[in-house]
């Protein structure tokens, strides 16, 4: 231990460094050509990654065939700040609270927006009265003073009720709820985040004006209500009155979906966990599904990776990025590296890339280096058909989770694990295709094993226990084709951009489309699609991977992908997006929005054209 | 990388005049873990400063009218803006987005000027004299309220990056018929910074922008209930083969 930190000390001297020695450069108005005379600058522009120079690289690995940084300081797109050092593993890892219901809401729920009563809802609840909200919740979108790391000041985050991650909903399917989200948020944003907000949950079967479109957003003093079935899809279609259980979601979570703020608004705070129980997912190890036991042994967990001010240790939020936001911090539940105590049994992890834009594979990294193998038991919060055992980490890009389970009972008590990212990234655009040697990566945190009596009666997951099945598919209606595009550092999606108010296709309700996504050249895009749970028929022509053959919500189009996916459309009606989840490709406008109603179009795009 | 070849290349460093300066410097750093730091910003004024000296420096530059202005204190404080890069001669995407933001300023109305103001700063500054911004304005029919900007080319090399108007791949970004089509907007006071696509809708463009006024911030917003017939809209020709 003593070991690993002093050098850890020693690499975040080196980032601090580099950071200076950049400074110095850019101050000495070094030319280009007095660098590579240097040798401290590539033809390619960018600096070379000796010690103490280019330390972020390093970090993470060799970077050396992107074209990272170089453009000095930061508020200059890619120039991101080299945040202060901090050890690792001094706290323990914060589990949020779990939102309790008020007993009343003044003024009273309605179905119209109360308008006068200063609600910014613009549309009618469609299944209000269908799905009466048996629990009320009341949440105020508000400013909190916040610790994420000992050795640096507290940050004032926006918080859902307090907290960063907001608190964790737990809800139950046939217990329909509502939320009414208050923004009072303050005046002066301390540098980013915009006071207006339209809170989404993802990937919930909601109706639309619940939803959280991005363009659904209320401001300073306004407050919305958010009217949650918690129904299975196929309710008022397919499967009337019980909805299609093979339709169950677990793990959800909500978010501010402010459109153009989304990305400074979300790492400002405005995310946290939504968890869907029902009597197979019951949240008890001894009934149903037998999963781990919540909240004991079912933990969340959302992963983030941010910067902070080199000078004042704030969190620091570059403007000017277009290509995604890399952190050199990495958070988990809104601290710096924790560490979490665990008892030698079986977890359940949730495990959630809360973004804004990097892409991780997770492993965990035992001390002797060696992996530790895993289950993972759910894509995107829908348990899977069957539990997968994982020696090849979990690949996870912005928004997607995986619900995992960890069996720690081999483990000595004191053994030390941590989760490990050895997924090499060097720029927004996407990570590499390198996997970094095991304890080279980023530790995210650190499992300290407990000596506490055991008692685990969770399902062993090497039984191969069955979840849901996939749901039966049935004809497709239509064949969509999008192809994913830039121009002129536009973001377009069949050559067009967004609006809020461009209804770009519609989708007939109760219909099942196959969408054909192809992913442009040089850049990787985690898109998700709001409403409906998809089928991933082909990656690439092929048959995906086992793991993604699960019902989805989030697909990653990698460089140049093409991936048929396949939706069934049904109950609700309203806008919905697509969007790419690397939040600031997000907020500049990859996105497309589409309604679904009783008709529908036949608008293919650019099908078959290419 | 190993310990020795970490050693390895700090002596090979070491060896670079440049090097050794920077080196020395290094080693004058504190230790700056466990560092305090100052309690958070408590007033407005703190974070505004930041962000003014991280993105918007004072250069001096000089309007289609022949007036020199300094960018932050005369341009972007205490204003809603629009700021855009062009070039006079650019036979590419500054059409569309000239005309487009064209409309956009005569959706806006006489708010343009008053308390929105639009920029076009000038990517060859060596070429676009204020004289031939001016012509460039006649030439389009730009009512007053749209500012077009000329300054030293090193000075707006700068802001062009502080905008984060620019293309990371360095080869793609010397090609200035593929400039950046993206248009910074704010409000410096409020500290609000967002783009929005310069052939995106004009109507869209301008619901943007006007939330970037503190009253349309506040207030509830009418929704997107209207859905429009569709139109195509504009269709952007993309120059498909992977811009990076």
């Amino acid at each position: 231990m003593a070991n690993i930190s002093k050098r850890n000390r020693r690499r975040e001297k080196e980032i601090a460094n580099a950071a200076k020695n950049r400074r110095e450069i850019i101050k000495a108005q070094l030319s280009r050509r007095d660098l590579m005379k240097a040798g401290l600058l590539t033809s390619a522009g960018y600096l070379i990654h000796k010690s103490g120079l280019s330390a972020r690289a390093q970090f993470s690995g060799d970077c050396d065939r992107r074209w990272s940084s170089g453009w000095g300081g930061w508020g200059g797109g890619n120039g991101t700040p080299v945040s202060p050092p901090t050890t690792p593993f001094l706290e323990p890892m914060p589990i949020p609270p779990v939102a309790q219901p008020v007993a009343a809401l003044t003024p009273v729920p309605t179905i119209n927006p109360n308008t006068a009563g200063g609600e910014g809802r613009t549309r009618p609840h469609q299944a209000f009265a269908q799905f009466a909200p048996q629990k009320l919740y009341e949440v105020h979108q508000r400013e909190q003073l916040i610790s994420m790391h000992p050795q640096l000041p507290l940050q004032k985050l926006w918080t859902f009720n307090g907290t960063a991650p907001g608190q964790t909903y737990v809800a139950r399917y046939g217990e329909p709820i509502l939320v009414r989200n208050f923004n009072d948020l303050p005046t002066n944003n301390g540098g980013f985040g915009l006071q207006s907000v339209s809170t989404h949950l993802h990937n919930g079967h909601t109706p639309s004006e619940s939803d959280g479109f991005p363009c659904d957003f209320f401001g300073q003093g306004k407050f919305y209500d958010h009217h949650y079935p918690n129904v299975l899809a196929g309710i008022n279609s397919s499967h009337p009155g019980t909805g299609d259980i093979k339709e169950s979601m677990s793990t959800l979570w909500y978010h501010d979906h402010r459109v153009d703020f989304t990305a400074q608004n979300v790492y400002k705070g405005l995310a946290g966990f939504y968890l869907l129980f029902n009597n197979f997912d019951t949240g008890n190890e001894t009934t149903g599904f037998r999963l781990p036991t919540y909240p004991d042994f079912d933990i969340p967990m959302m992963f983030n990776d941010k910067n902070f001010d080199p000078d004042d240790g704030l969190l620091a939020f570059d403007l000017a990025n277009r290509d995604g936001i890399l952190g050199d911090k990495f958070l988990v539940n809104g601290k710096i590296q924790p560490f979490f105590n665990v008892k030698r049994r079986r977890y359940r992890f949730r495990w959630l890339n809360g973004g804004p834009s990097r892409f991780y594979r997770f492993y965990l990294t035992k001390s002797n280096l060696q992996n530790h193998p895993f289950w993972i038991i759910a894509n995107d919060g829908n348990l899977l058909p069957n539990p997968i055992q994982t020696t090849t980490g979990a690949f996870i890009a912005v928004a997607e989770r995986y619900d995992v389970i960890v069996d720690f009972s081999s483990f000595a008590p004191g053994s030390i694990i941590h989760i490990e990212n050895r997924l090499e990234q060097c720029d927004g655009a996407g990570p590499g295709n390198t996997i970094l040697p095991a304890g080279q990566g980023n530790k995210l945190l650190e499992f300290r094993v407990v000596s506490d009596a055991v008692n685990d009666q969770s399902v062993n997951p090497a039984t191969n226990p069955s979840f849901y099945a996939m749901p039966t598919r049935i004809a497709e209606r239509i064949t969509r084709c999008f192809e994913f595009d830039r121009d002129n550092g536009q973001w377009v999606i069949n050559d067009e951009l967004f609006d809020c108010n461009d209804v770009r296709f519609k989708v007939k309700r109760n219909t099942a489309e196959i969408w054909k996504l192809d992913g442009g050249f040089n850049w990787s895009h985690p898109i998700h699609i709001h409403f409906e749970e998809h089928h991933v028929l082909k990656r690439n022509g092929n048959t995906p991977a086992l793991v993604e053959r699960g019902r989805k919500d989030v697909i990653r189009l990698g460089e140049g992908d093409e991936v048929e996916i396949y939706f069934r459309f049904r109950d609700f009606v309203g806008r919905y997006p697509m969007h790419c989840h690397n939040t600031i490709h997000e907020d500049h406008a990859m996105m497309l929005r589409f309604d679904i109603d009783d008709v529908g179009n036949n608008n293919e795009d650019d099908c078959g054209h290419h | 990388m190993s310990e020795v070849s970490r050693r390895k290349m700090l002596a090979a460093l070491a060896v670079a005049p440049l090097a050794a300066g920077v080196v020395t410097q290094a080693s004058s750093l504190k230790n700056l873990v466990g560092l305090q730091f100052p309690s958070p910003e408590k007033t407005e004024d703190a974070s505004r400063e930041k962000t003014r000296k991280k993105y918007f420096p004072n250069f001096e530059l000089t309007t289609h009218e022949g007036k020199r202005v300094k960018f932050y204190d005369d341009l972007i404080k205490d204003k809603i803006v629009v700021i855009n890069f062009m070039y006079a001669e650019c036979k590419g995407i500054c059409m569309p987005i000239t005309a487009n933001l064209k409309a956009v300023q005569k959706l806006l109305g006489n708010r343009v000027g008053r308390d929105i103001f639009m920029y076009s700063i000038t990517l060859k500054p060596e070429v676009d004299t204020p004289e031939k911004l001016k012509h460039y304005v006649h030439m389009h029919h730009l009512k007053p309220g749209w500012t077009f900007l000329t300054g030293k080319p090193e000075e707006i090399e700068i802001l062009r990056r502080k905008m984060g108007l620019y293309t990371s791949n360095t080869a793609l970004d010397k090609d200035l018929t593929n400039h950046i089509g993206m248009v910074r907007y704010g409000n410096e006071a409020r500290q609000w910074w967002a783009m929005f696509p310069g052939k995106a809708n004009a109507p869209w463009i301008v619901e943007s922008i006007l939330w970037m006024d503190d009253k349309d911030a506040k207030d509830p917003h009418e929704g997107h209930d209207a859905s429009k017939t569709r139109s195509k809209g504009v269709r952007t020709g993309s120059n498909k083969g992977g811009e990076k």
